[in-house]
């Protein structure tokens, strides 16, 4: 049975039922379907967490609440990072939750400018995609000489010189201990990882040090397993990652797609406990299992990164930090952990963009949000002051829009007048989507208006508008 | 200060509390106490001389060292004094009884998969025993099973296949695959070819453009002998796809469909803008399959399947659900597909069919042909992978067939289907951490 979410009045007979609103709701009724649908969290109830009288009360609403796959915490003196925390298997079964965190590694075999260069690039990572910004996680480091000092000397640079959490990579707990020793205190960092060799002394520095700790067990699913019972049951750690090792092409890609499937399936259908544990990918694999030249290997880096995010991986250590190996992961990683339940249309209407006058051209596009957020960019970046006239095609994009008859001069008409738009311009012409050319006509019936078909994307409004818009041609367009 | 920080101070204190001495007096009285047989009972062994110290489960969680081992739980409240005494015992030797640990043998089982349903298989392409001129045929679906689950016993019966696109006239295409096919882009005939020969194509979707009433408004008669002359020089599959006009492309189906009725065309595609009554029954009489297109809707997948049953057999029938390339809407097509192969296998017949994926979607994303900062790559490279990328996704969706623009995508795609068809077990399981301490270029 897969996990479901209690009912809210399962959740509201544990709630205080005072109705006393400091959760910002207006009842607890109200508080406990925002929990139920994780819009909120049992801390946003300040009686509950303070007064004593309701512990066992919030014992019980946070095991109603609690994942199957457990939430792990990394973070750094400035940075919190969460993984895992998931409830489902499917997206559309309630929603991903803690989007899978993507590393980036250092190694100690680096001298010091490479690793701030890496440091510095890791951190400056950024891209703005519809009003977000998209960027990089944790940084990984490696131990290659298997040194303690050199790792500990790499980890002190790299601490000192980034703001993110990190993973200590290395299967000699000796080295990782003199990682641990040069850490500020405030860092919490993954260790990576105990396997069936080192489980002991790695298990002892989680515990010691109160990080998580990765179990790496590479094609035995058995070992990983006993491992998780161990540490967890035995052991009291708590806060591990799994990793049942990453394959790639013709070495097992097929075993890692099982191994993750297994392992998220056991979590979140069977609710198995040994299984609920974020999972951890390494597309960082390809370095070293695959021939070919530096661009094979980033290229399949990528595609391993984007398989294991589809294929329920928690977390990625890559080592590629070229700009395309990197901007599909952060974009499908921002679409793949997006509420499917929640609604994608921004209201209908008339937007200003900029300053628009009398004399601002007027753009016609869907209220699908992602269609509006890229519109929105591609005139602001054009710095091009006009108004925008958001149509309702439920959420639909242009193309699709189009074909499904959601886009119609009715539509168009309907907002139009309630906005009073023909009062606020001086001419009436609409500059359509591209992609929408083959309801130029119905748009021109039903508003009366003159319909100028636009560039087949929002990119090219800019020097659109620069070659249409002007006095002469609007004159000679709307035949004055 | 964390807990496991405090469980250690409370544990040093606890150490430097006790002299060896007591200690030593403390196993002498456990040694007692295992002679008088609590040991069986309680499932508590003790063997001093390689100072080991197994444990039931909670007693062990309750130690700062816990002593890992074994089966069922019983409460050291509950147990007899004399076990508790061991127990005390147990917490003062813990510092001697460091390294003491077994691994928990667990066994990890497979899950088990409760799906009734099947997805139809459906046949492309028809050779001459059928009546057809094509060397291969593709066969696709039959899925019993969610993609690439790997549970022991199941093999899906038809992995997916790939084919190349090309265009009835000169369009407005990326620079890489302008670069990949030159000259060929100006003649179907030769685009196919070198598709087939060169790039290993597995069929060929041939999309009608000229035949957009705002376009050229090429007739159906002269469809017809564009599909003719594919049919001539390769001898796959072929997908013919239309304008996207609703009503020409009833005029372009039918004609093509009397035209080639034993070919096993690939009809691309129904929609619900379309007179279906007009075009269906003229299908239904040939051995060609549709693809039913429903843009990331189940819903509207279940109303054009159900609308055309009544002429089409399912075996005949493909769904497209639609994918927007990473950035663009990939959620929606890869969640609209996830819902809909779940559906199907839970026994809605309504959704059992395979998969189209229009792979060409993701040129759309902006990411795919802008040019853009240095940092971010050339466009060359970011175009063919994000065509990829959004594959690789609806691939784990349970896509079956792929209509691809660029030959490197489908060069990846042929050797991911490889990988994910092969025996789910790892060669050399030793190798997989060796990116750990291995020196890597610095890219």
């Amino acid at each position: 049975m897969p996990w479901k979410p209690p009912t809210p009045i399962e959740v509201y007979q544990l709630l205080p039922k005072t109705n006393c609103g400091k959760c910002g709701e207006p009842n607890c009724m109200a508080f406990a379907v925002k929990l139920v649908n994780f819009d909120a969290t049992v801390e946003q109830c300040p009686p509950l967490v303070e007064d004593k009288s309701y512990a066992e009360s919030l014992q019980k609403l946070r095991a109603l609440l609690s994942p199957p796959v457990r939430e792990v915490v990394v973070k750094s003196s400035k940075k919190v990072v969460k993984i895992g925390g998931e409830y489902v298997m499917y997206r559309h079964e309630l929603r991903y939750m803690n989007p899978a965190a993507i590393a980036i590694d250092v190694d100690d075999s680096m001298d010091k400018d490479t690793i701030l260069k890496r440091v510095e690039t890791i951190e400056k990572f950024e891209y703005e995609y519809v009003g977000r910004k998209l960027k990089l996680d944790l940084i990984a480091v490696r131990s290659v000489t298997n040194d303690p000092k050199q790792f500990a000397k790499t980890v002190q640079i790299v601490a000192e010189n980034s703001s993110l959490p990190l993973i200590l990579c290395s299967t000699n707990p000796t080295v990782i201990e003199a990682g641990f020793n040069v850490l500020p205190q405030e860092h919490r960092p993954l260790i990576y990882a105990a396997t069936k060799d080192n489980w002991r002394d790695m298990a002892e520095l989680s515990k010691r040090f109160d990080a998580p700790l990765a179990i790496a067990s590479p094609g035995d699913l058995d070992t990983l397993v006993s491992l998780v019972a161990t540490l967890s049951e035995g052991l009291g750690l708590n806060d591990l990652v799994l990793d049942p090792g990453t394959f790639v092409g013709l070495n097992g890609l097929a075993y890692t797609v099982k191994a993750f499937t297994w392992l998220r399936h056991k979590a979140a259908n069977d609710l198995w406990k040994y299984a609920g544990y974020p999972l951890i990918g390494t597309p960082i694999s390809v370095w070293t299992q695959l021939e070919g030249d530096v661009m094979d290997k980033m290229w399949w880096e990528a595609i391993m990164a984007t398989l294991l995010m589809t294929r329920y991986a928690d977390v990625l250590i890559m080592h590629s930090l070229d700009g395309w190996v990197l901007l599909p992961q952060v974009m499908w990683r921002f679409q793949l952990y997006t509420d499917p339940r929640k609604p994608v249309a921004v209201p209908a209407g008339v937007r200003e963009i900029g300053k628009p006058d009398e004399k601002s051209p007027v753009l016609v596009t869907t209220n699908y949000a992602l269609t509006y957020s890229i519109v929105l960019s591609d005139v602001e970046k054009a710095k091009v002051n006009a108004w925008l006239v958001v149509v309702d095609t439920e959420g639909l994009a242009v193309d699709v829009a189009v074909a499904g008859r959601k886009f119609t001069g009715e539509k168009v008409a309907e907002v139009i007048k309630a906005a009073e738009l023909d009062k606020k311009v001086k001419y009436k012409v609409l500059i359509i989507p591209g992609k929408a050319a083959r309801v130029s006509g119905d748009v021109e019936d039903a508003t009366g208006w003159k319909v100028v078909v636009g560039p087949m994307d929002s990119s090219e409004i800019g020097k659109f508008i620069e070659k249409m818009w002007t006095e002469d041609k609007l004159k000679e367009l709307i035949g004055q | 200060m964390s807990e496991s920080r405090q469980q250690k101070k409370r544990l040093d204190d606890e150490k430097s509390a006790k002299s060896y001495a007591e200690v030593a007096g403390l196993l002498a009285k456990i040694v007692e106490a295992l002679e008088k047989g609590f040991v069986e009972l309680y499932n508590i062994e003790l063997e001093l001389d390689e100072v080991e110290l197994k444990m039931p489960l909670p007693v062990a969680e309750a130690l700062p060292i816990p002593i890992a081992v074994a089966p069922p739980p019983q409460k050291v409240v509950e147990a007899k004094p004399e076990i508790q005494a061991g127990v005390a015992v147990a917490k003062a030797v813990e510092v001697i009884a460091k390294k003491v640990v077994e691994l928990m043998k667990m066994s990890f089982e497979e899950p088990k998969a409760k799906f009734g349903g099947k997805v139809v298989e459906v046949r492309m392409g028809a050779t001459k025993s059928d009546g057809g001129t094509r060397d291969t045929v593709i066969v696709l679906g039959g899925h019993e099973l969610p993609p690439y689950y790997y549970l022991a016993g199941y093999k899906p019966p038809h992995p997916p296949a790939f084919g190349g696109d090309t265009f009835d006239m000169r369009i407005g295409l990326p620079r890489a695959v302008r670069q990949a096919f030159g000259d060929a882009l100006d003649n179907p005939e030769e685009w196919a070819r070198v598709w087939v020969k060169k790039f290993g194509a597995e069929a060929i979707d041939i999309h009608l453009v000229s035949t957009d009433p705002t376009i050229k408004n090429a007739s159906p008669e002269e469809a017809v002998k564009t599909v003719d002359k594919i049919l001539q020089v390769v001898k796959v599959p072929i997908v013919v796809g239309g304008s996207g006009n609703p009503e020409k492309d009833v005029a372009v189906f039918n004609a093509v469909a009397n035209a080639f009725p034993s070919e096993g065309l690939v009809i691309n595609s129904l929609n619900l803008d379309m007179d279906l009554e007009k075009v269906c029954p003229n299908i239904a009489k040939t051995n060609a399959v549709v693809i039913d297109f429903s843009p990331m809707s189940v819903e509207k997948a279940e109303e054009i399947n159900r609308k055309v049953y009544t002429w089409i057999p399912r075996n005949r029938i493909i769904l497209d659900l639609n994918i927007g390339g990473i950035g663009y809407g990939t959620e929606y097509g890869f969640t609209t597909m996830e819902r809909a192969r779940l559906g199907a296998l839970m026994g809605n017949d309504l959704l059992q069919h395979p998969f189209n994926v229009g792979a060409a979607n993701a040129w759309g994303a902006r990411e795919a042909w802008m040019t853009m900062d240095q940092y971010w790559g050339p466009k060359e490279i970011r175009g063919p992978l994000w065509e990829t990328l959004t594959c690789v996704i609806c691939l784990l969706a349970g896509a079956d067939y792929f209509m691809v623009l660029h030959p490197l995508t489908m060069k990846v795609l042929k050797s991911l289907r490889e990988y994910l068809f092969s025996e789910p077990k790892p060669r050399e399981p030793e190798k997989a951490l060796s990116w750990l301490s291995a020196k890597l270029p610095v890219v």
